[in-house]
């Protein structure tokens, strides 16, 4: 019988000496349950904690405090040969001195496969990640894609209960790592293997995982569904990393089931209808948050909140038009898109041009202030 | 113009140097075919075959080894052959002991962290900076002393006394190559990731199989060239040994310094061709090992 997750970090602590003599709280009182089957993310900026978290799993680093457990047992100090997760390397960690067969061959013959067993399978799993005929070269005669490839069949040959990935498409060039996340994707629902991936692309994560966890400073900040995270971020800090977010300060007016009122001292004004979420307070200082997307330039004042701005400077970029404006002393950026091929300048905002900015009140977020 | 032009004088001193490096060691291959047994000038080389040596003054005439009428000399000569035997079971043994030890110490240095950890990094280049002769007359020293007092104590007498021979030439060679190994592991290290032994132990290696299948194998070139160093610096070696061996451990360095001081004859070059030869085989084997590796 499976267990309810195949992996889970109950409040675990990991402690490091700094070379300058302090202590730092790396991970710091995580608490993580990862499904089975699901393709989880840890997403967060440089230094968040998020390989410290992943090296805990496969038992690289043991916990200061805490405990992790896959599959329902707890690992303790069990050392990584083990413990039934894999490990794809950031810089892949294939072994120079052998060959793309014998790399994918080394966790069988560690288990004591017999030759005719060992080679079913490494074929098989060479055929899955498109890699069939490269099984005599050596790694530095491969791509960098067919090298992270072989990374994943060396990996995925033990039948692992969890695949743990850390930034694995990193080194690789911005359209083969889309290519590789579909793939990815593919090859984990296909094995319906548990995947805990490391990144700290946003998109990358939005676009392989069934859940992400946010963190920063060791800390996990939100966790849920993709769209969760973008649609109802959890404070500042994850609408501020996930996406792109115009902040303003603002105090809650009205506190009802139904709808919040903020005002907006900047702007002196209040902001009605505005989605509730739990734990805000009558009266309390919050920070309202309204993504560039969700805003719209319109001739008519809606029967929405509705706000006079100047263009203060417009980004073309293809897809889409950057318009920066100045809604009474605070910068409000909007993003259009260019749903239809125009090719003269002129037709796009001119700077120091009056619009009206419309706000859709479920569109506004009120998050707590930090 | 073309950059790539050689410049005249970089190419001329390029030339000098490899005159300055090379023209002794040809002049001293000539001479081991050196007619004249005096060896002072070269006499041209021995002509002719025949069943005994024929000499004419100081001069060979004809020899049942012709041209190589003193490399035939050299391999009747007991002494050479003991001498050569000598140091080739030293360099071997003193070889494979301060590779093992000298891998060691750079990987203890390179993966733990101890409270003298820095001084067991400078206490590495003493040896290396140091005198020879200094060392030599410490480890004469510290030898004769510990020998003194083992011999003493134990109430030793005759044969079963401690004295010096081969095994504390052995010793002492060990002694000295042990920094070297070291150093030269250790730069081959400089570049190996951690990951690569992470990765072995996540497919489901124990540390010693790690090592063995993983670890070794990338750092063998680098053992390899601290072998090598350990054996040529080992071979070669005069100073230390001269202080440290004792009846029947004469090695051939210690042997040809001992001919010198009566007569040099051809045959000291021909032993030296020999030597050469050998040196220069090894180093050869060791380059083509390495590019081998290199390319894969
Ligand atoms: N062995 C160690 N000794 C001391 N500090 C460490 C050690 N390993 C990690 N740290 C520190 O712990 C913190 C978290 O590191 P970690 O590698 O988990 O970050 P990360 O989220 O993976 O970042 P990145 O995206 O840059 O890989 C960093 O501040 C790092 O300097
Ligand atoms: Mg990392």
């Amino acid at each position: 019988m499976t267990a309810e997750f195949a992996v889970e970090l109950r409040d675990v602590v990991k402690k490091f000496i700094t070379p300058e003599g302090n202590s730092l709280n790396a991970v710091d009182h995580v608490t993580m349950q990862i499904k089975n089957g699901e393709f989880f993310s840890m997403l967060g900026s440089s230094g968040c904690g998020k390989t410290t978290s992943l090296r805990m799993i496969a038992g690289f680093e043991w916990p200061t405090e805490g405990e992790v457990y896959i599959e329902g047992k707890a690992m303790g100090h069990l050392p990584p040969f083990q413990r039934k997760v894999n490990t794809v390397f950031q810089s892949y960690a294939l072994f120079q001195h052998l060959t793309v067969f014998q790399n994918i061959a080394f966790g069988l013959e560690m288990e004591g496969a017999d030759k005719s067993e060992i080679e079913k399978r490494v074929k098989h799993v060479l055929e899955m990640v498109q890699l069939t005929g490269m099984e005599r070269r050596k790694p530095k005669q491969l791509s960098g894609g067919q090298q992270q490839r072989v990374a994943v069949a060396r990996a995925l040959v033990k039948v692992p209960d969890v695949l743990l990935l850390d930034e694995p498409l990193g080194a690789l060039d911005l359209k083969l790592r889309k290519e590789m996340q579909l793939e990815l994707k593919a090859l984990q629902q296909q094995l319906g293997i548990t995947f805990v991936y490391v990144t700290h692309d946003q998109e990358e994560a939005m676009t392989m995982s069934d859940r992400i966890a946010v963190m920063s400073k060791g800390k996990v900040q939100q966790m849920g569904h993709p769209v969760e995270i973008y649609e109802r971020p959890a404070n500042k800090f994850v609408a501020d990393f996930i996406g792109e977010s115009n902040f303003l300060d603002g105090k809650i007016k009205s506190l009802s089931k139904e709808e919040a009122v903020v005002f907006i001292p900047a702007w002196n004004t209040e902001i009605t209808g505005l989605p509730v979420s739990p734990g805000l307070v009558n009266g309390e200082e919050v920070t309202v948050s309204i993504r560039p997307e969700k805003v719209l330039i319109s001739d008519q004042t809606l029967n929405q909140n509705s706000f006079k701005g100047k263009v203060t400077n417009t980004v073309y970029i293809g897809t889409d038009t950057h318009v920066y404006t100045d809604v009474m002393g605070k910068r409000v950026k909007v993003l259009e898109q260019n749903r239809i091929s125009r090719l003269d300048p002129g037709s796009f905002y001119t700077i120091g041009q009056d619009v009206n900015l419309v706000m859709m009140f479920e569109n506004v977020l009120v998050l707590k202030k930090e | 113009m073309n950059p790539h032009r050689r410049h005249p004088f970089i190419f001329s001193s390029a030339i000098l140097v490899y005159i300055f490096l090379y023209a002794p060691i040809i002049v001293l291959i000539l001479f081991s075919f050196n007619a004249s047994r005096a060896n002072i000038t070269f006499e041209g080389f021995i002509p002719t075959f025949s069943e005994r040596t024929v000499m004419e003054g100081s001069v060979v005439k004809a020899s049942p080894c012709g041209p190589f009428h003193w490399f035939c000399e050299l391999a009747k000569d007991d002494d050479v052959i003991e001498a050569a035997g000598n140091t080739l079971t030293i360099a071997f043994i003193s070889t494979l002991i301060s590779t093992i030890i000298g891998t060691m110490a750079a990987l203890a240095l390179q993966r733990y962290e101890f409270k003298l950890k820095p001084f067991s990094q400078l206490s590495l280049y003493i040896p290396i900076v140091i005198p020879e002769i200094v060392m030599g007359i410490g480890i004469l020293t510290l030898f004769s002393q510990l020998f003194g007092v083992i011999n003493n104590g134990l109430g030793l007498s005759g044969d079963s006394r401690l004295s010096m021979g081969i095994s504390t030439v052995i010793v002492s060679h060990i002694a000295f190559s042990v920094p070297f190994v070291t150093l030269v592991v250790q730069a081959r290290l400089q570049g190996f990731d951690k990951s690569y032994e992470e990765a072995a132990m996540d497919l489901g290696a124990n540390e010693w199989t790690t090592f063995r299948r993983v670890t070794f194998p990338m750092i063998l070139p680098g053992v390899l060239s601290g072998g090598l160093l350990a054996f040529t610096l080992s071979l070669d070696d005069f100073v230390i040994t001269f202080f440290t061996n004792g009846p029947g451990s004469t090695t051939l360095p210690i042997y040809v310094y001992g001919l010198l001081r009566r007569i040099i004859t051809p045959q000291v070059n021909a032993l030296s061709t020999v030597w050469i030869l050998t040196i220069f085989s090894a180093v050869l084997l060791l380059q083509w090992v390495q590019s081998r590796e290199a390319k894969h």
